[in-house]
């Protein structure tokens, strides 16, 4: 395509934007979900979040994106070529992908035709300091879902199959996207996810026309469309390197981490790791915003993104989570 | 419904949809709803009329592996050749708007549509033909293909006296000329038409009215004109829009006493919908030459409404919002005969059909026959690597992880709705959630009144599952033979696919209605011992939970005859019944 659309033309969704921003600035918080009908623009999103992140130093033909301080995971370091700078990738997991393709495998040509023992480089690889996105990662087969999640936490791809002994970085945030009405993911999977958001299409007709209407200048000129959007793609792209600065030095004070813990605690959603993601989330929404410490209001912007998917104990709950969300943080914000 | 007499239908419209798609490549494609015969033949060598002679033409079989789609090494070649052959997959053949004609779409596997989604919105988009042949309405070509398709044509209505009869339609010259003019075509107002029109038929995605916008602008191309007109918005609104509806728009009279609670129940789109008919009540005092965008907006609104499938009619208009577009196309292989999953071992023979060669395994079958095989010179060439043939390839095996399916047959008709059918249901819903977590696929039948309805086929939605069962009414007789036979199929087809079955009655068994709909209760038993008997020859595991106060004798012969497990629904405690569902599928 050459082109891709802009994110900050997205209309509405802000929801996502937020919650594909935070994990821009923060890798750590650990994934995000997207689930809602389709032409909600979360290909689009995710897509255009290459264009927010600024280039990273690797090397030419380093099929596994390493940072020029690395050492070369496989082969010698001279086979990687010189040190360039390249977009951030964006890698697409497609459906019905096999565990090969994903993980990596042995170079069967090279193993053809000098009877060599080469490892060939899966997506994992090519996802590497990056994003991985799966669309309909509901409907992705449970054992490659699984493998996905575990490279995913550990950040390092470990293979040891067909002979071979690798293991290489694997440094990536995973963008799942789905619709629900097609099957759901496992709670167990849900969990592993940092933040999770829900989209519809607009439901006001002037944004639903404006969508068109922009996509459609997107389709009929890119050129001009994205020369339109440049600066407001630039201010979004500064504000993103500057929080990624920024971010470790957001402080986060007592009372913060407490009110966490009290909205947690307000809505049932158990675990660490619901109370960890909100505040990591929180502290890279200070730094989007600028400020040196968290606030109840940080928390309260992240919180129903961190903490949605984690209320689901009964699956056949028909209150939206959202709807529990909501009550559960006013009440927590009120005392 | 105003139709305009020079308005294009059937046949006509179907070359139209055709010219449209030559003229402007980017709509994606076409769902193609036709049996196999003159009348789709007749439209693909008539699209194919339209196309420069260069553009590829590649058909894509339904079972297409990505070896084959996406190009790989050619494993024999290359080992004939002694270097990598590599051979181009078909996505590559087609390469950008060239055609790929996709064969018994409604089986594509999500895999296949993925990546033919996947290469729609890649560098170099293909043009697809969807040929969709599904039977039942059950079938459909898989969703994630068919959103991107811009236009879906119903040719299933067009008889050889149509295509005899047809006059001159528009021809390659007529798609060069428009293709120069497309560019300059103004939207006018019919962007912001087509999105309202789109809303108020319920269609959520805005992939819908982009792509009709698109198409109108190739039909204003085709006409010869500047701008969008009131046609193009028309035939857009015909050919993408109609076939996506999900609810029936709102007529735009006021006084129409069609009432709100008709339509199907969708917060997402509700509020949009409310403000078309006051829009268009607005617009009636605006002057007739000076199209509003309004009255647009009524015009393409009425010319989607009036061409709305008439099956999908029948659909919207008992409050159900059609599978078809709801689900996932279910396609039948879902086998994957060994080809992912864990691996389980290796054995002998040709890399065929999407199989893995385990390399190690092969070089190691034929690295004792390296000195026999190595003759004449090439013994003595130092450094030769080890010579394979095609009797040492060794293939990967995997071991796919069987799914299960549990079927659930809800008994709802009066003698139960009285008491226990709010129980029962409690009870499926808990199982529900079980087989949710332990990622088994369920399925629902009901049966009352005059027969068995499948209320849900196969899924792992609960959130379908779910909304399927709160909806079920209670009431009428008891149609026990009917619901045992829809049960057998729906085993069968799940059988079929590699799915272990386990059926869930819960039921009285007091059957009073035949097979023929008509009530007496002798018959029915005893065709419902009949049926019960054949469902045990046919192997299924079945379980019969007893939802009568007391134990009904019926029930546990029925039980006896189908040599199904027999429990009875214990009291007030639906937790006890899921454990039973779970012992039984274990």
């Amino acid at each position: 395509m050459g082109y891709t659309f802009p994110f900050s033309a997205i209309v509405g969704q802000d929801e996502m934007k937020q919650a594909l921003m935070l994990a821009c600035v923060e890798p750590r918080i650990g994934g995000v979900l997207v689930f809602g009908d389709r032409g909600t623009a979360k290909s689009t999103a995710v897509r255009a979040l290459a264009g927010l992140l600024p280039e990273i130093e690797t090397f030419e033909s380093c099929p596994y994106n390493s940072a020029p301080g690395d050492p070369p995971p496989a082969g010698d370091a001279k086979s990687r070529g010189a040190q360039v700078r390249k977009p951030t990738p964006v890698v697409d997991l497609p459906l019905g992908v096999t565990e090969d393709r994903v993980v990596g495998a042995l170079d069967i040509e090279k193993a053809l035709r000098k009877g060599e023992k080469a490892f060939e480089p899966g997506l994992l690889a090519r996802a590497n300091r990056g994003f991985l996105y799966i669309d309909e990662v509901n409907l992705l087969e449970d054992h490659i879902v699984d493998l996905l999640l575990d490279v995913a936490a550990t950040g390092e791809n470990v293979v040891e199959r067909d002979g071979l002994s690798v293991r290489h970085p694997a440094k990536f945030v995973l963008v799942g996207s789905g619709n629900p009405e097609e099957g759901e993911l496992r709670p167990q999977l849900l969990d592993r996810f940092g933040l999770s958001v829900e989209v519809e299409t607009p439901k006001n007709i002037d944004d639903r026309v404006e969508v068109v209407r922009r996509r459609d200048a997107f389709e009929r000129d890119p050129d001009a469309f994205c020369a339109q959007w440049k600066d407001a793609e630039a201010e979004l792209r500064d504000a993103v390197a500057a929080a990624q600065k920024k971010v470790t030095t957001v402080d986060a004070p007592e009372a913060a981490l407490r009110r966490a813990s009290e909205v947690c605690l307000a809505l049932g959603a158990d675990g660490l790791r619901g109370e960890l993601t909100l505040i990591r989330a929180a502290r890279a929404r200070a730094a989007l915003d600028g400020a040196d410490a968290i606030t109840d209001d940080h928390l309260r912007a992240v919180a129903p993104a961190a903490l949605r998917h984690r209320l689901r104990r009964d699956p056949l709950d028909e209150a939206g989570s959202s709807v529990r969300i909501e009550r559960g943080l006013t009440e927590a914000f009120a005392a | 419904m105003t139709e305009t007499a020079h308005t294009p239908r059937g046949w006509a419209q179907a070359r139209l949809a055709a010219a449209l798609l030559a003229i402007d490549p980017g709509l994606g494609g076409a769902v193609l709803t036709a049996r196999a015969g003159p009348a789709r033949d007749a439209w693909l060598d008539y699209f194919r009329s339209l196309l420069n002679d260069d553009t590829p033409w590649r058909r894509i079989p339904a079972s297409v592996n990505d070896e084959a789609l996406l190009g790989g090494i050619d494993l024999t070649a290359t080992l004939k050749a002694g270097k990598p052959v590599r051979r181009a997959g078909l996505l590559e053949q087609i390469g950008r708007y060239g055609v790929g004609v996709l064969a018994m779409a409604e089986r594509a596997e999500a895999g296949l549509a993925g990546r033919l989604a996947a290469a729609l919105e890649g560098a170099a988009p293909p043009l697809i033909v969807a040929l969709d042949e599904s039977a039942d309405p059950d079938e459909a070509p898989p969703a994630a293909l068919a959103e991107r398709l811009a236009l879906q044509i119903d040719l299933s209505e067009v008889s050889l006296g149509e295509l005899d009869a047809a006059g001159p339609g528009p021809e390659i010259e007529d798609v060069a000329m428009a293709q120069v003019r497309l560019p300059h075509i103004l939207n006018g107002e019919a962007g912001r038409a087509l999105t309202e029109t789109a809303a108020a038929l319920g269609i959520v995605s805005l992939r819908a009215p982009l792509m009709a916008l698109r198409a109108a602008r190739a039909a204003a191309a085709l006409a010869g004109r500047d701008e969008i007109a009131q046609d193009d918005a028309a035939l857009a609104a015909r050919l993408v829009l109609a076939p996506r509806a999900r609810q029936i728009p709102q007529a735009p009279e006021p006084e129409n006493p069609e009432s709100d609670e008709d339509r199907a129940p969708d917060d997402e789109t509700a509020d949009s919908q409310d403000e078309a008919p006051d829009r268009e009540a607005e617009s009636d005092e605006t002057d007739e030459d000076a199209l509003a965008p309004d009255e647009l907006t009524e015009i393409t609104l009425e010319a989607a409404a009036a061409s709305i499938p008439e099956g999908l009619l029948l659909k919207l208009q008992a409050g159900a919002a059609p599978t078809r577009s709801a689900g996932a196309g279910r396609a039948g292989a879902v086998r994957k005969d060994g080809l992912r999953g864990r691996p389980a071992g290796v054995r002998r023979g040709d890399p065929v059909a999407g199989q893995r060669l385990d390399i190690l395994a092969t070089l190691r079958a034929a690295a004792p026959w390296g000195k026999v095989r190595r003759t004449g010179l090439k013994r003595f060439l130092p450094g030769q690597p080890i010579e394979v043939r095609r009797e040492d390839f060794r293939i990967k095996r995997f071991k796919p992880k069987a799914e299960t399916v549990t079927v659930f047959i809800v008994d709802a008709s009066g003698s139960l709705a009285l008491n226990r059918l709010a129980e029962a249901k409690g009870a499926v819903e808990l199982m529900l959630a079980e087989s949710y977590v332990r990622r088994d696929q369920v399925a629902l039948i009901a049966f009352r009144g005059p027969g068995a309805e499948t209320l849900l086929p196969p899924t792992r939605s609960l959130t379908r599952a779910k909304r399927s069962l709160a909806a079920l009414p209670g009431g009428g007789g008891t149609p026990l033979a009917a619901a045992i036979e829809a049960a057998e199929m729906m085993a069968h087809s799940s059988a079929r696919q590699g799915r272990s079955v386990t059926l869930v009655f819960l039921t009285d068994g007091a059957a009073n209605i035949a097979r023929d709909g008509t009530p007496g209760r002798e018959t029915a038993q005893a065709e419902a011992v009949e049926a019960a008997r054949r469902l045990r020859a046919s192997g299924c595991s079945a379980l019969v939970v007893d939802m009568s106060r007391r134990g009904a004798e019926t029930a546990k012969t029925l039980a006896g005859e189908m040599a199904a497990r027999y429990v009875r629904l214990p009291v007030a405690d639906p937790g006890a019944l899921a454990d039973l569902a779970r012992k039984a599928a274990a």
